[in-house]
């Protein structure tokens, strides 16, 4: 679970890891949930609007405990990103995650949520259904949510569609996965004009998983196999089980009371977890 | 600063003295400067709301000389040592600073708005686009967390072109930073009003600003999680007229009020008067939050 102090010579760049997070063969979170659960019961709606197939959630059993598991799933096919859009989820996918969540908070189940998105839908069906809305009520639910929260960035971590999900008690990532506040062709046309120069950008956001646990943001990075987790997907879902059942017996440990979880520590420690992330200066000089 | 106003968006060549008159970017008509300021930055010929600068805005809302600014000192770093077209981050920031005479992207602080107290934070556009990264971050994070503490209810005046991209995914953990901020806030029991000025989009409409107790909006302000540009590319279709404004979020179900200009002081001080004499309020705020109003009132001090 540990990475190596320093860099392998034969590391992917930021670029080459994009590639592989981007793969079309990449394991998606059903992928994962087929290889690593005994059950998965998929719920669907919001009860609001309606279903969002591009975000999916369920109870489930992981290593024999019963867990509330949420994420993106992206299409194999054109005809099936018709519907799942890339994994690009709509408000009703947000606020299905949202109702999936206090759902588990009212049985004491963990919450683990796998991060595969490009970004929310960037549509103006969307906007005026409240995606922004909908994102920010979501990061207010985890923020206060009463039992642990494990989230895995599996594939790619697109900004705030993917953080909606993606607040946790502890923050997986594995090993080829990304993670931005942009993709990097966004950033690279605002700030170059230019998105041909994606590449240049990734480098520049940091947006693998080794940077992000160089910064902190993430806990544990997760090996994947030679060549990346579509070549070998049992590894990688062998992996990514490993390390939730580790995080997840760890969160117990900690937190868990007969009946329960010591909700004031556990809600207490993640609000300090986010609280002190940023890199400023405080200083008289102006 | 007059720069920022002048800016032609059509890029026609200004053919008057620029410091007498200004042309209204929505109806291209010329107003007399003097006048657009007594409107309050409102074109007398079409209405159309031009973007105010934070210091604007505070003289704008807050009791003359009562404004106390707070968290001046925090800056942004550069935990990427990220270059943009060969030029460093931390010379880029200087440069903005330098430019709008900010410290950051934004300004916050306290002050009395028709003698109630409260606490502000004000996004200016002209600060690398209001992007939110470290320093918006803290600062946003420390006035909720300073209001929740002296019970001072918290106005939070919000512009955003997007993310803080220099700063990668510090930037995008702001978002889960303000928020869990703000949801103490309410947990205490203090009044949070989110006002949403144009343009307000990315991750500062999806964290504090959509959270407010109250959510209003100045007319015609643009407001949305993705950028026009954004959707106009993915969805390779035109918007249509209107799309992302205030008026069709406030359709929508998704604001409060649309709310000019000139009625907002009045408003935000109704509201601020509700709040104060509802019940929890009524238990009483720290007895400093109305004694610094009284003194800050009584001796027309003009506090730095």
């Amino acid at each position: 679970m540990r990475l190596p102090l320093a860099p392998r010579p034969a590391e992917p760049s930021a670029w080459e890891r994009v590639q592989l997070a981007r793969h079309p063969q990449r394991p998606y979170t059903l992928d994962y949930l087929r290889l690593l659960c005994a059950e998965f019961v998929e719920l669907h709606g919001d009860r609001r609007y309606g279903d969002d197939p591009a975000l999916i959630g369920g109870l489930a059993s992981l290593d024999g405990r019963t867990i509330m598991v949420l994420g993106q799933q992206k299409g194999r096919d054109t005809q099936e990103n018709v519907v799942r859009r890339f994994g690009m989820a709509r408000p009703e996918g947000y606020r299905k995650a949202l109702r999936l969540m206090r759902h588990a908070e009212r049985f004491g189940l963990p919450v683990v949520t796998l991060v595969d998105t490009p970004g929310a839908d960037p549509t103006l069906q969307a906007e005026e259904r409240g995606q922004a809305w909908a994102i920010a009520e979501n990061l207010a639910e985890m923020a206060t949510l009463e039992v642990p929260i494990v989230a895995a960035i599996i594939g790619e971590g697109g900004s705030g569609g993917a953080l909606a999900i993606g607040m946790g008690d502890r923050v997986l990532m594995l090993e080829n996965a990304i993670y931005s506040v942009v993709s990097p062709e966004g950033c690279a046309s605002i700030l170059w004009k230019d998105a041909a120069r994606a590449a240049e950008a990734a480098e520049a956001m940091q947006v693998t998983a080794p940077d992000l646990w160089r910064h902190g943001i993430v806990d544990a990075v997760v090996p994947e196999p030679p060549g990346g987790a579509h070549a070998d997907p049992q590894t990688a879902a062998a992996n990514l089980g490993a390390a939730l059942a580790e995080h997840l017996s760890a969160l117990e440990a900690r937190y868990g009371q007969p009946g329960g979880w010591d909700a004031p520590a556990l809600v207490a420690d993640r609000f300090a977890r986010y609280r002190r992330i940023g890199a400023f200066v405080e200083d008289d000089f102006a | 600063m007059r720069r920022i106003f002048q800016r032609d968006r059509h890029g026609e060549p200004s053919s008057v003295p620029d410091d007498l008159w200004q042309r209204c970017p929505r109806c291209r008509q010329l107003n007399y400067v003097k006048e657009l300021e007594r409107q309050l930055k409102v074109c007398p010929k079409c209405g159309h709301h031009l973007r105010l600068r934070a210091r604007e805005r505070l003289t704008m809302l807050l009791d003359a000389g009562t404004f106390v600014e707070e968290h001046e000192a925090i800056r942004s770093a550069d935990p990427l040592g990220f270059v943009s077209a060969g030029q460093r981050y931390q010379d880029r920031l200087a440069e903005s600073r330098a430019e709008t005479d900010l410290p950051e992207a934004a300004i916050c602080g306290r002050g009395t708005l028709e003698d109630r107290p409260v606490r502000l934070a004000v996004c200016d556009f002209a600060f690398l686009g209001a992007s939110m990264g470290s320093a918006v971050g803290e600062k946003i994070t420390r006035c909720a967390e300073r209001s929740a503490a002296d019970k001072r209810p918290l106005l939070l005046v919000s512009a955003s072109g997007g993310a803080r991209m220099h700063e990668g995914i510090y930037s995008l953990m702001q978002m889960a930073k303000t928020v869990a901020a703000v949801q103490r806030l309410g947990a205490a029991g203090v009044p949070y009003l989110s006002l949403l000025t144009d343009p307000t989009t990315g991750g500062v409409t999806a964290s504090f600003a959509a959270l407010g107790d109250v959510i209003l909006a100045e007319p015609g302000a643009l407001i949305g999680f993705a950028g026009p540009r954004v959707i106009e590319q993915i969805t390779k279709q035109k918007l249509p007229a209107g799309a992302q404004s205030a008026e069709f979020l406030l359709q929508h179900g998704m604001i409060d009020r649309v709310v000019p200009r000139a009625e907002l002081r009045p408003l935000l001080g109704r509201l601020l008067r509700l709040y104060a004499a509802g019940r929890r309020a009524a238990l009483g705020p720290p007895a400093d939050c109305r004694q610094e109003a009284l003194a800050i009132r009584s001796n027309g001090a003009r506090l730095p």
